[in-house]
């Protein structure tokens, strides 16, 4: 016990040590030094929290109502101001469109790419191992600046692509001139990387039992009906799982369009995602005020979306598997 | 009784040749997967003026390392490694903190129950779905204000808290282990910070190895928060050189580019091959993703 008492003098272990030789203490007491070891635990992160969540997210919200910038230092109240400004701001409602077009075909398309490979790959055979490394791999690269770049030199005049379509014989084009082109290099890099979702499935399909399929086989049901069955209800809540975080990935994207535009957005602010738009108000024009406005119409939307899959999910995520999956 | 489909099947025949179907769709799919990957890699190795002439093919017709030996001397009188090693200082000392931070928060949600701790828990799960943009512009003014532009401090500080997933990733492993050992440890004399030092910490570092690596990928793959905090290019990280120094308008040196970029993510790749195990164990375990 000797030991243990000296660490004690040197931090927060003293608090949990209860020397014998002294009188036992109180429940008050106790209580007490049960809430100092929790909050003492938590601290790192109750502090991170609080100055670089809570206190920002709560700034945001009174800057949406300023017109701050922090160049000029300048900052008056401006009351909705900001929000009336965005409804008639033409780049605003691009990006918001631009936005929904990239997560509204990005996402759904990577999951059922997802579900597809991880259904395709969810066996014994030999290779297999090497497979899903080789569809996970764009996963953990997808996101950097180095991908981007070579995606917009792929997707360039001279790049491969064309390269490979004028080999073809078919028409050569500029992706990324071309505003009804270039938005779908960027939603086409989103989906190049849905490796994380395919083994969120996978491990998935491993859970489910082979008795079912058999079962299923054995009653008649074909293929198509076994997948309409059996695997998509029991994987109902990793698709949930998957469609609400790529969704807040879909809405919040930001380097592949940066880079793919030059920043810019360009052309014709077809590639101008509402993430991208937000940091050219805040970052490059410093209108912090109009950028935290965007900000809190952003985590709105968000919220709504999120709150919306999750409203609907009662209907069509099955959580049954829990209690009947057999080990 | 059901004999596995593999024992029954025949060495010849219409499986066998369902199985050779099977594979040339999965590789040549696979093919097409990692075919940009591919040719960023030939790209470096082939000369300038082949790189887009010869755009396709990815074997180069004259093999060449002039390429690294350019790019490694850097862009703007800055040499490579600079950037090199600013992006290690970020993703490593990023890491440490995001990674230790997170372990004892998830002891304290998972094992401690103390006044509020529901509240806390909610509070951090609800960050998991927060869009950084509703911070990233207050907490850029705070920075400004506090003269720690231009310096590490504001990539560094927002870890001390950890993050959100890897909380969760821990919270869950911790969750597995049974309390008994907590107990006998008490009664051996532990206090609590002992308990998680010496009981859960070994037990946990599956899980906080493979916490270290997701932390280690988003910090090097890290570009929105190095592009508004760092405006001296000596302290660029490797993303920020990269998007700097390939501008389309400016760059007359592709294949330096190309090399870069290859070398910018060599630390991932080689991270994905040595800790492979780790990291499928986080992404079905609290479904991590590499982006």
């Amino acid at each position: 016990m000797a030991r243990v008492t000296e660490v004690g003098a040197s931090g927060e272990i003293a608090l949990e040590v209860r020397p014998r030789a002294r009188s036992v203490p109180t429940a008050r007491q106790r209580a007490w030094r049960r809430n100092l070891t929790g909050y003492l635990f938590i601290a790192p992160w109750l502090f991170a929290f609080l100055s670089f969540t809570a206190i920002p997210i709560s700034a945001s919200a009174f800057l949406a109502f300023t017109n701050y910038n922090v160049l000029s230092s300048s900052l008056n109240w401006i009351a909705f101001d900001n929000f009336s400004t965005m409804y008639q701001d033409q780049r605003f409602w691009r990006a918001v469109r631009a936005t929904f077009l990239y997560a509204f075909t990005a996402v759904p398309l990577k999951l059922i790419f997802a579900l597809g490979l991880a259904m395709l790959l969810n066996n014994a055979r030999r290779g297999v191992y090497a497979y899903r490394a080789a569809y996970y791999a764009p996963s953990i690269v997808g996101a950097s600046v180095a991908v981007a770049v070579v995606w917009r030199e792929m997707f360039g005049k001279q790049g491969p692509i064309n390269g490979v379509l004028g080999a073809l014989g078919l028409p050569v084009t500029a992706w990324l001139g071309d505003p009804a082109t270039a938005i779908w290099t960027v939603i086409l890099l989103a989906v190049w990387e849905f490796g994380s979702p395919m083994l969120i499935f996978l491990a998935g399909l491993r859970q489910i039992p082979q008795e079912f399929y058999e079962a299923a086989a054995i009653d008649g049901a074909g293929v198509w009906r076994r997948f309409r069955s059996i695997t998509l209800p029991l994987l109902t809540p990793l698709i949930f799982f998957n469609l609400v975080l790529q969704m807040i990935f879909g809405f919040t994207v930001f380097t592949a369009p940066f880079i793919i535009s030059g920043g810019s957005g360009a052309p014709l602010d077809s590639v101008l995602l509402y993430s991208l738009y937000l940091y050219q108000k805040g970052f490059r024009d410093f209108q912090m005020g109009y950028a935290a406005a965007m900000a809190w119409v952003l985590l709105l939307v968000v919220a709504c979306f999120t709150a919306l899959i999750f409203r609907s999910s009662s209907s069509w995520v099955h959580y049954e598997a829990d209690t009947e999956a057999r080990q | 009784m059901i004999v596995p489909r593999s024992l029954a099947k025949p060495t010849f025949g219409p499986a066998a040749i369902r199985t050779g179907v099977y594979h040339v769709a999965v590789i040549a799919f696979a093919f097409v997967m990692l075919y940009p990957l591919l040719w960023m890699v030939a790209s470096s190795f082939k000369v300038s003026d082949e790189i887009f002439s010869n755009v396709t093919s990815l074997i180069p017709h004259r093999f060449t390392l002039d390429n690294y030996v350019q790019g490694w001397a850097g862009f703007g009188g800055i040499p490579f490694v600079t950037f090199f090693r600013n992006s290690l200082i970020y993703s490593v000392a990023g890491t440490l903190l995001a990674v230790s931070a997170s372990a004892l928060t998830a002891y304290g949600f998972a094992r401690l129950n103390f006044a509020g701790r529901r509240f806390w828990f909610v509070m951090m799960l609800m960050t998991l779905m927060l869009p950084i943009q509703v911070t990233v512009i207050p907490e850029y003014i705070l920075f400004s204000k506090l003269g720690l532009l231009n310096t590490f401090w504001p990539l560094l500080l927002p870890r001390i808290g950890g993050q959100a997933f890897f909380i969760f990733l821990l919270m869950q492993f911790i969750r597995g282990i049974p309390r008994e050992l907590d107990d006998a440890a008490a009664i051996d004399g532990c206090g609590q910070f002992g308990i998680f030092w010496r009981i859960i910490v070994p037990l946990i570092s599956p899980a906080v190895m493979t916490a270290a690596i997701f932390s280690f990928y988003f910090t090097w793959g890290d570009f929105l928060h190095p592009l508004i905090y760092l405006n001296d290019p000596r302290l660029y990280t490797i993303s920020v050189a990269l998007r700097t120094y390939s501008d389309p308008a400016g760059v007359s040196n592709w294949g330096a580019i190309f090399a870069m970029a290859s070398l910018a993510l060599l630390p991932v790749f080689a991270v994905f091959i040595f800790f492979q195990r780790y990291l499928v164990e986080g992404i079905s375990t609290a479904g991590l993703s590499g982006r």
